[in-house]
Parts: structure tokens; C-alpha cells; sequence
């Protein structure tokens, strides 16, 4: 069973090779079938290793693969070796799975690009990494599609490349991930020198010797999350990812939205020992994700654009994962990944649908009516919409509901706050969805003469993502509505150790489990209702005047003017600060220093100039005559 | 006899080139430096990679000041000889679609310059290596004065003074060393590590600071470095490629091999000076990077940034950065020349190398596009490129070193990134201009330079091991000698 974990990632690296050495060769309908094939057989491949996982006999939780040596040195050694168990196999078939359907997606939506093959090759290279990345044994090899998925990002999103407005975008997004990464190759190192190992086996058998509370540990935690901030676009890290919005929408669907940002994720549930033995870290988790899913959420309730929007949106939904990592509850915070995979996924495939539709409009405010020109991406998308929204029973309630139980049970100020972010989602969303499809279409004549159902291409998998939605919720049906919670007791091995160092986990008794449920289902009725009766009812649009806006309104239109403080306190400094070392400490100061050494000794030397003659024998036998003189010179003193 | 042969052939190489035809000067400069290639196989092919020195050659020169021909290779010799070797018939090649007046001088000079180097890395008398340091010297000199750019003259000069000066001190420096070797003097390197070792601490520190000087000059660390820039701008590419992508590796393997063995206390004393200096030229030359508006001065200052990791990562004296500043040589000399390759195709195609004047090369050059993205991933080290492996290595052991420091040496990681991305965007994406809109793809030649760097760039990043074992036994002797010494004065 092992021998088929090399292949999972080499399929799509063999894609990428592929069409990146055939190119021109292959037409358009040979890289489609390539990439999608290359992702499809690494899905079919984790399948089998997931089912047999699934099955595996009590103990034999995992498989494991050694390519090979990869830097060894001294008393470092880190090889290129796969790690696949329940936590990584759910993590392979969401990024196979989903990836598969996204692939399958893009041929229909960039079939006129002429970027199609480039288009593919960074899909592909991206798929790869992003194997890596969960697969890796190590933290060295986690880092490597770590940052790997980094680079097909910043590739993606500045995927039209003669738009310096897009290029910005996917360079900020390099950028501010690399900020993260510089606290998560910091915190590898540190792990290294307090574990004299880099291997998560090593390490997480060793963590049991450091008490609860550790400082070591907890500095270690505190930057490896640093890396998650930047890649899961959590505060004060987040404002690339709504640019990254630049890409095309298949990217935003996969990277910005199903796998790569809930990369943060993933690498705190696999640390989970680690975090478990730093409750002060968790608060940091808890209340970071808590701020960032409130703040982001209010944002999106102002923004005029379908992807800007769902950006915003899953920015605010990683903060809810961040918020059930915070507080122990990994399980939950995976299930919820799972979910949001699913139905993000979805969304951005559906507003792709939409915007291919409507001749590349993003503005809903230009939208409307849809209902009946995008049949297939209208339902599909109310399914996407129900499920973040969190209405029983979409995926979405189930997972969402559960980070609410569990933060009910942690702290009534974390679960108030909590609830109010899902109830602001259900809010801009169904803003969203109103706006998008129904009421009249507010498009020109010309635009509206073109709109149209996209091709099966795309409208299959959007129907895939949405049953899904629908029923992706029930791998984590919890006790109190009659289930057993499968996903739980499959990852479960991988959360064994924590949970006993953390202790009995406070349950609420169901009463109050169902009270909560039905108190959050009611109100998400009603913030769906406020949507129906502003949008549809008053068939109120936004306004395009920022100057009648209130001031509250206008500071959430305009991200809280983040980007321009960061503008202020970051870039502006550091430019100004390079401009002082170069034309006032290089030009000036040591340059001076140094010529002024020179002139000082010419000064004084004059004369000896007369000897340049520009004969480069002469030079040589100078200087050989003048160390014979010197050596000779010395040996009689 | 092989080492003997390795410093001989590109020496007997040039020679022949002064006697031939002008019409056969390249061909006949490509195929010396591509035997010299050949002999480096196979030397690499015998080597064991042990700790100790082999092919070694030693023959009595002036004898009466016990000054020998004693050559020899161990492992660090022997990467730092692949890197010389292999570089070379890229820089040769790359100067083909160049016509250079006089050329036949211009290939014999980057002939003797490869004698020279590979003389500096496989000496093992303190005064032949001075001899060879000082070679290489002149034909860089000449090269860069004699089909330079603009201003060369002082340009040059400075370079040339500056460098010199440097030199002239690790001299008094040898020369000191060599008196205190007991009965007959020698200038064999165990002679003078065994003179220096048992110099008191104060001594010791007068000569770490003589030799220091030449090294910190060369590499360049700041704030030494004011001569780099400009001579790396002024210079003709094949220059420039020979400077950074060779001769600063004089500094860091003189470091290696001709300062911290000699003077353990007085390194011990003095090397979180050097570390501090290097990082402050990581961060110092990285924002200076950021601001510059010429290709070649962005790489220049970049240059400076990534060499001051090497030295910080060296001067710490840990094991993992000894092994980091060697593979980061490697991967340095490789990207570095890539660079400058790159900056010398968009000028010849352009007439500028001004960032400002550049920008949507990639619409019409997608092949080149390509190359740049991946040697530009080399110099950010982004993981699977050979950049990554040395920088783990070194931010791993300077982080060691003092946390703080070792996060802000880390900081390279994000400004790398800052200038790098920047000037590739304004010179590659966006709309074409006037300049750029007809830029034509990479031809043969270009290809033969850039495919090998590339293909390096990435099989050094995915499997370093090879690499990395030629020169493991020889740093943990190194390393030894300095811990057995630590453990002595404590």
C-alpha cells in the first residue's frame, strides 16, 4: 500500500513536466485531458489509500514513504518522506477531489484564454505542492509546498500578466506570505534545535516530556502560527487575499478558497500536541481567528464585487476555523475546512459561472435577474449560499454549529461573537444572492443580448460541488441529532495524544445543544428575511456614490482603510529608510570614508604614481620584486 | 599530478591562445576551459570524500625561505574547483555574441584568471596562496579597465586599490605567521595553523584582523563593500560574472581555510563582530537593493545581502553553517551568473538595463521569461532550488547563534523577495514598450549558457546530497579542530 503514496504527487508533477515540455505540441483538448487525468489519478489513488485507512484495523493508523535523502549535514537530516494517515488522507481528497472538479471546470472556463496550457501547468504544479505539503512527513518537506503552493499562487493570480494592477496583487500575496513563512521556517529551526529532530514522529513522541505551559513550546507555536497567518490570511496578514480575487475564478475557487489557505489550518491540526501543551498560544489562535471572522464579515456586507465579497467571506470562515483550533476542538476545525471546501468551492464556481455569463461583470450591482439565464448556476449557487448561511441540513450547519457548541462551552463572550460573524455571513450572502438573481437584470443591452448557461464543463462540476454541499455535513452528524460523528472517529488517532494531555473536554448536555441550534437556525431565518425584504422586496441596490454613504457604511466600504495604513506604517518607512542608507550612509558617509582613506595614502604617495606605465609585465615583475624585497627585507630585522 | 595539471592547463591553455589565429580565440578558450571541466570529473571521480587533502603535489620552490609548490584538494577545495570549473566555460560561452576588440587578450585573461583561482583554492603554502590571490587580481583588473563601461578608469582603479590594500595586510599577516613557525620557516599550512594556534589571544586577534580584512574586502561584507557596486556595474558581463560569481568565494574559502584554523581564540574573540557586520549587510544591502534603479546595481547589492548570510552562517562556527556557506557558494556563483547573463541579453536587446525603461519582455519571450522565473527562484530560495538548501542551513545556525539575530539574518527572506519581484515585474510583465516590444526569445547560444544553470538550480535544490558529502568530512575536521580548541581555552 505504501509503494502508491510516491505516486499521488508525482502524477501531477509528471502533468506539469508534460505539457510544460510538449507545449505547443498538444492541442488544447490533450492538455485537458493531461491535467485533468494527472489529478484524477492521484485522486483515484488517495481514494484507495483513504478507504483503506477507513478500514484499517484498530492501531494501523497510518502508511509511510521514503523517496529519499534529501539535506543531511551534521546532525540535520531531513529526507523527502510521506506521512499518509487520517489527517493527511482527508486533506488528499479534499485537494484531489475538489481539485479534479476545478480542473474539469477550467477547461470549459478558460477555453478562450490564450494562457490554456500555462493555465494548466500551474494547476498541475500547484496540485503537487499542495500534496506536498499535507503529505510530507516533515516540517522542512511541509514547508516546501508550502511555500511551493505560495510561488503557483503568486503565478496564478498574476496569471494576465500584462495587467500591473494583477501583478501588484499576486506580488503582495508573495510578499505577505513570505512574512508568515520567515515565522514558520523560524519556528522549524527552533523545533529542530529544542528536538534535535524535524520528523513529526520524533518530534511529537518528545513532546511529551515538556510540561503544559512550556515556554519553549510556546514560542515554537506562536511562530509556526505566524506562518499560518500569512498563508490563511488571518489578521493582520489578510489583505492579500481579497486582491488575489485578480486571478482567474477557478484559481480563487482552489487555492484562494478549497486548500491552499486552510493550508494554516491543517498545519495547526497536525501540530496539535504542540498546541495543546501551550494553552497560551491557543488564546492567541482563539481570539486572532475570533477578530478576524467579525472584522472580515463586516467588510463584506459593503462590497460591490461577487469575488470580493466571497473573499471576505473566507477570510471570516478561516477565522471560525481558527477559532475551533483556539479551542481545542481540531476535529471540529477540519470539519469545517471539509465544508467550506466544498461549498466556497462552489460559490466562487458559481459567480465564475455568473461572470462568464455576463461578459467578465464582477459588480452585482450590475447583476440581478440571473435566475432565469443561469438556471443550472442559480440553484447550484442557492445550495452553496444555504450552506454557508448554515440551514439545516446544508454542510455547513453541521460544522459551523459545532464550533458554536464548542465555544459556548469554552466562553459565552467567544460564542456571542462567533454568532454574530455566521449571522452577518447569512446576511451578506443572501445580499449576494439577491442581488445576483433575482429582481430584474440591471445589465446593459449589449451584455444582456450574451448572457448564457455555461457550458457542461463547468455546470457538472458545479452540480457535484452541490451535492456536496447538501450532504457533506453528515460525516460529522453529532449525537445530539442521532449520528456518531464519523469524521471525529477517524481522526481521532491523530488527536489521541492531545486529548489526553488536554483532559475530559466539557460537553453540553444535549438540552442546551439543541437550544443553541434552534436559537441560531431562527436567527439566521431572520438576517435571510432582512436580506429578502431590503433586496427583493425593496429591490434596494447599492448605492455607487461613496459620498452618500454614512460614515460607519463608508469606513466598511472601504476595508476599514487597511491597506492604506499598512501603506503608511510599513511600505512608505521602508522605501524612505532605503532612500536614507542609499543616498545618505552609502554616498556619503562610508564612500567618503573610504576615498578619503584613498586620497590620504595618493596624497602621500604621489610621487611612487610615476611608476604606472600601463605595462602589465612591469606590474607583474613589480609586485614579485617588491614581496622578494619585503620577505627579505623582514628576515633581517 | 592532478592538481598540478588542473592549475597548469588553463595556464598552458592560454598560451597557446596568445599564438593562435584571432578566428579561432573563442572556440579554442571554450574547449581549454571545457578539458578543464573534464580534468575536474575526473578528479572529483577519485576523490574520497574523507577528511583528508589528496592529490597532493609538493615540491620545493624557494627553499631556502621554506616556500613550497604544496597543493592538495580536500573537500572544500574540491567544491569550490567544481564551482570555478564549471562556471568558467559558461562565462566563455556567454561572451559569443559579444565581439570584443583585442579578444584574444580578453580569453587569455579569463584563462589565467581560472589558473589563478583554481591555484587559491587548492594551495597549501600560505605564501602560494598569496601568489595565486594576487594573480587573479591582475587579468580582473585588466578586464574590467580595458572593456568596462563608463567612468572604468576610476572605477577600477578604486577597485583595484582597495582590494590590494586588503591583500597587502593578510600579507604582514602571513609573513607574521611564517616567523613564528619554529626552526626552519615554512609557509605550509599546517606549519602556520600550528604557529598560529599557539599564538597568545591578543596576537591572535592582530592577525584575525589582518587576515579578516583581505576576506571581508573581497566577499565584500559591509561596510567594505563600497567597491562592489560600481565595478560590478562598470565591468563587461564576463567581468562581472567572474567577480561575483568566483572570485568572492576567494573571501569566504580564505576565511575557511586561512582564518579560522589559524586563529581560533582570535575567531572566538572576534566572530560575533563579523557576524553582526554581515547581518547588518544583509539587511543594509537588501533595502539598498530595493531602491536601486539599475539592473546590474539591484544584483550587486542583492550580491552583497546574500554573501553577508554566508559569512554570518560561517562565523558561527557551527557545523550546519559551515556546510550552508559551502553549498550557498555553489548556489550563489550559479545564480549569480545566471543573473548577470540575463541583465547582459536584455541590454544587448534593449540598449538599457534600466528597470524603469523596461517591462513586457514576457509577451513576445516566454522561453526566457521561463529561465529568469526559475534563476530567480534560485535567488530567493524559494525550496527545491538550490538557494533554499544553503539559506536554511545558514538562517538555521545564525538562529542558533542568538535568536534574534538569526530572525533578523531571516529578514533576507522577505526583502529577497521584495526586490527581486519587484524589478522582474517592471521589467518582464506589463505591457511591452517601445524598447521591449520586438524582444527576440532566446537563440542557441543563450540557451547552452542558461539551460545548464537552470537544470543546476534545480537538481542542486531537489537533491544536494552529493554536493554536500564532498565537503562534509573536511568541515567536520574543521569543525573539530575549532571545538577541540574552544574546549582547551575553557
Amino acid at each position: 500500500m505504501s509503494d502508491l503514496i510516491g505516486f499521488i504527487p508525482l502524477a501531477p508533477l509528471l502533468g506539469f513536466l508534460f505539457i510544460g515540455f510538449l507545449n505547443k505540441s498538444l492541442t488544447k483538448g490533450w492538455v485537458s485531458f493531461f491535467a485533468c487525468g494527472a489529478v484524477f489519478v492521484a485522486f483515484i489513488l488517495s481514494s484507495v489509500l483513504f478507504f483503506n485507512l477507513l478500514n484499517a484495523p484498530e492501531g494501523q493508523a497510518a502508511f509511510t514513504y521514503t523517496a529519499f535523502d534529501w539535506i543531511t549535514t551534521g546532525n540535520f537530516s531531513v529526507s523527502f518522506s510521506f506521512l499518509v494517515d487520517p489527517l493527511s488522507a482527508t486533506m488528499m481528497m479534499i485537494i484531489t477531489g475538489v481539485g479534479f472538479l476545478i480542473h474539469v471546470y477550467s477547461v470549459g472556463y478558460m477555453y478562450h484564454d490564450d494562457g490554456f496550457r500555462r493555465f494548466f501547468m500551474y494547476l498541475n504544479l500547484f496540485i503537487f505542492f499542495m500534496l506536498l505539503l499535507v503529505m510530507g512527513s516533515n516540517y522542512l518537506l511541509m514547508f516546501v509546498g508550502w511555500e511551493g503552493v505560495g510561488l503557483c499562487s503568486y503565478l496564478l493570480i498574476g496569471f494576465w500578466f500584462k495587467n500591473q494592477d494583477y501583478n501588484d496583487a499576486a506580488k503582495k500575496a508573495f510578499i505577505m506570505n513570505r512574512i508568515g513563512d520567515l515565522g514558520l521556517i523560524l519556528g522549524v529551526i527552533l523545533i529542530f534545535v529544542t528536538f534535535g529532530s524535524i520528523n513529526y514522529a520524533d518530534v511529537f513522541s518528545k513532546a511529551g516530556e515538556f510540561p503544559v505551559g512550556s515556554e519553549i513550546i510556546t514560542w515554537i507555536t506562536i511562530l509556526l502560527f505566524v506562518g499560518a497567518i500569512g498563508k490563511s490570511a488571518q489578521i493582520p496578514l489578510y489583505t492579500w487575499l481579497p486582491d488575489a480575487m485578480a486571478g482567474p475564478t477557478p484559481v480563487s475557487a482552489l487555492i484562494h478558497a478549497a486548500t491552499m489557505v486552510t493550508a494554516g489550518v491543517y498545519m495547526i491540526a497536525r501540530n496539535n500536541v504542540l498546541y495543546t501543551l501551550s494553552p497560551f498560544t491557543l488564546e492567541i489562535v482563539t481570539v486572532i481567528g475570533l477578530a478576524t471572522a467579525l472584522f472580515a464579515a463586516t467588510i463584506a456586507i459593503a462590497q460591490n464585487d461577487i469575488k470580493k465579497v466571497l473573499a471576505y467571506s473566507t477570510v471570516s470562515q478561516l477565522g471560525l476555523m481558527f477559532v475551533a483550533l483556539g479551542l481545542g476542538a481540531f476535529t471540529t476545525g477540519i470539519f469545517h475546512m471539509a465544508t467550506h471546501a466544498f461549498f466556497k468551492a462552489l460559490l466562487f464556481l458559481g459567480a465564475g459561472s455568473v461572470i462568464h455569463g455576463m461578459s467578465d461583470e464582477q459588480d452585482i450591482r450590475k447583476m440581478g435577474g440571473l435566475r432565469k439565464y443561469l438556471p443550472i448556476t442559480f440553484i447550484t449557487f442557492l445550495v452553496g449560499t444555504l450552506a454557508i448561511a448554515g440551514i439545516p441540513p446544508f454542510a455547513g450547519f453541521f460544522s459551523k454549529d459545532e464550533i458554536l457548541a464548542n465555544a459556548f462551552a469554552h466562553s459565552k463572550v467567544v460564542y456571542a461573537v462567533g454568532a454574530i460573524a455566521s449571522l452577518l455571513t447569512s446576511f451578506y450572502m443572501f445580499r449576494l444572492f439577491f442581488l445576483t438573481f433575482s429582481g430584474e437584470n440591471r445589465a446593459s443591452e449589449e451584455v444582456k443580448h450574451h448572457i448564457h448557461e455555461s457550458p457542461k464543463s463547468m455546470t457538472i462540476p458545479l452540480m457535484v460541488l452541490a451535492v456536496l454541499s447538501l450532504i457533506g455535513g453528515f460525516m460529522g452528524v453529532p449525537e445530539v441529532l442521532g449520528g456518531s460523528h464519523a469524521l471525529n472517529n477517524f481522526l481521532s488517532p491523530v488527536f489521541a495524544q492531545s486529548a489526553q494531555i488536554a483532559g475530559e473536554h466539557h460537553h453540553l448536555d444535549h438540552s442546551t445543544e439543541l437550544i443553541l441550534m434552534g436559537l441560531i437556525v431562527g436567527l439566521t431565518l431572520v438576517m435571510i428575511f432582512i436580506a429578502y425584504s431590503i433586496y427583493v422586496r425593496r429591490k434596494s441596490v447599492p448605492t455607487s456614490n461613496e459620498a452618500s454613504l454614512g460614515a460607519a457604511h463608508r469606513l466598511v466600504y472601504n476595508k476599514y482603510y487597511v491597506d492604506e495604513a499598512y501603506n503608511t506604517v510599513v511600505v512608505k518607512p521602508l522605501y524612505f529608510l532605503s532612500k536614507v542608507f542609499d543616498s545618505v550612509v552609502e554616498k556619503l558617509l562610508i564612500d567618503n570614508i573610504v576615498n578619503g582613506t584613498g586620497k590620504a595614502i595618493t596624497w602621500g604617495s604621489k610621487t611612487l604614481r610615476l611608476v604606472q606605465t600601463g605595462n602589465t609585465g612591469f606590474y607583474i615583475l613589480a609586485m614579485v620584486i617588491s614581496i622578494i624585497v619585503l620577505l627579505v627585507s623582514r628576515s633581517f630585522l | 599530478m592532478l592538481t598540478t595539471l588542473l592549475i597548469l592547463w588553463p595556464l598552458v591553455g592560454a598560451a597557446i591562445l596568445l599564438a593562435l589565429d584571432a578566428r579561432f580565440a573563442k572556440p579554442w578558450a571554450l574547449t581549454v576551459s571545457l578539458i578543464e571541466l573534464v580534468l575536474t570529473i575526473v578528479t572529483v571521480a577519485q576523490f574520497q570524500p574523507d577528511a583528508t587533502t589528496q592529490f597532493v603535489v609538493n615540491y620545493p620552490w624557494v627553499a631556502s625561505l621554506g616556500i613550497n609548490f604544496y597543493v592538495g584538494i580536500d573537500g572544500i577545495s574540491m567544491l569550490l574547483v567544481i564551482l570555478t570549473t564549471v562556471l568558467t566555460p559558461l562565462i566563455i560561452l556567454s561572451s559569443f555574441k559579444n565581439s570584443y576588440e583585442k579578444h584574444i587578450s580578453f580569453y587569455s585573461l579569463i584563462l589565467f584568471m581560472e589558473m589563478a583561482l583554481v591555484g587559491v583554492f587548492v594551495a597549501l603554502d600560505g605564501f602560494l596562496f598569496y601568489i595565486f590571490w594576487e594573480m587573479a587580481l591582475i587579468p580582473i583588473y585588466f578586464i574590467c579597465l580595458r572593456w568596462g563601461g563608463v567612468n572604468r578608469g576610476a572605477v577600477t582603479l578604486k577597485f583595484f586599490i582597495y582590494t590590494l590594500a586588503g591583500s597587502l595586510v593578510m600579507l604582514v599577516g602571513l609573513i607574521y605567521l611564517y616567523y613564528q613557525t619554529p626552526g626552519e620557516h615554512s609557509f605550509a599550512v599546517e606549519a602556520l595553523y600550528a604557529a598560529g594556534q599557539n599564538l597568545p589571544a591578543s596576537t591572535q586577534s592582530l592577525i584575525f584582523w589582518a587576515m579578516f580584512l583581505a576576506f571581508a574586502i573581497k566577499m565584500p561584507v559591509f561596510p567594505f563593500h563600497t567597491w562592489q557596486p560600481d565595478t560590478y556595474h562598470t565591468s563587461p558581463t564576463q567581468g562581472t560574472m567572474l567577480l561575483s560569481g568566483i572570485m568572492l568565494k576567494m573571501g569566504i574559502f580564505g576565511v575557511i581555510r586561512w582564518l579560522l584554523p589559524v586563529v581560533p581564540q582570535g575567531v572566538n574573540e572576534w566572530a560575533s563582530t563579523a557576524i553582526i557586520l554581515s547581518v547588518i549587510g544583509i539587511v543594509y544591502a537588501s533595502c539598498l537593493a530595493i531602491v536601486q534603479k539599475d539592473l546590474k546595481r539591484l544584483i550587486a547589492y542583492s550580491s552583497i545581502a546574500h554573501v553577508g548570510l554566508i559569512a554570518a552562517g560561517l562565523f558561527t562556527l557551527n557545523k550546519i553553517g559551515m556546510q550552508g556557506a559551502m553549498i550557498q557558494m555553489i548556489s550563489h556563483g550559479i545564480v549569480v551568473v545566471g543573473l548577470w547573463y540575463i541583465i547582459d541579453i536584455i541590454f544587448s536587446r534593449t540598449t538599457t538595463q534600466e528597470i524603469a525603461s523596461l517591462g513586457g519582455i514576457r509577451n513576445s519571450a516566454p522561453i526566457f521569461t521561463t529561465v529568469f522565473v526559475v534563476i530567480m527562484l534560485g535567488s530567493v530560495a524559494l525550496p527545491l532550488t538550490s538557494g533554499f538548501v544553503g539559506e536554511f542551513l545558514l538562517i538555521n545556525s545564525v538562529f542558533q547563534f542568538n535568536n534574534i539575530i538569526g530572525a533578523v539574518a531571516g529578514l533576507t527572506m522577505i526583502l529577497g523577495a521584495v526586490y527581486m519581484l519587484r524589478s522582474f515585474q517592471q521589467t518582464m510583465l506589463g505591457e511591452a514598450n517601445v524598447r521591449t516590444q520586438n524582444f527576440i526569445d532566446l537563440g542557441l547560444n543563450e540557451k547552452l549558457v542558461l539551460y545548464p544553470i537552470v537544470v543546476m538550480v534545480i537538481l542542486i535544490g531537489v537533491y544536494p546530497a552529493p554536493l554536500l558529502k564532498i565537503s562534509e568530512a573536511a568541515v567536520n575536521n574543521l569543525h573539530q579542530i575549532l571545538t577541540n580548541y574552544q574546549a582547551l581555552s575553557q
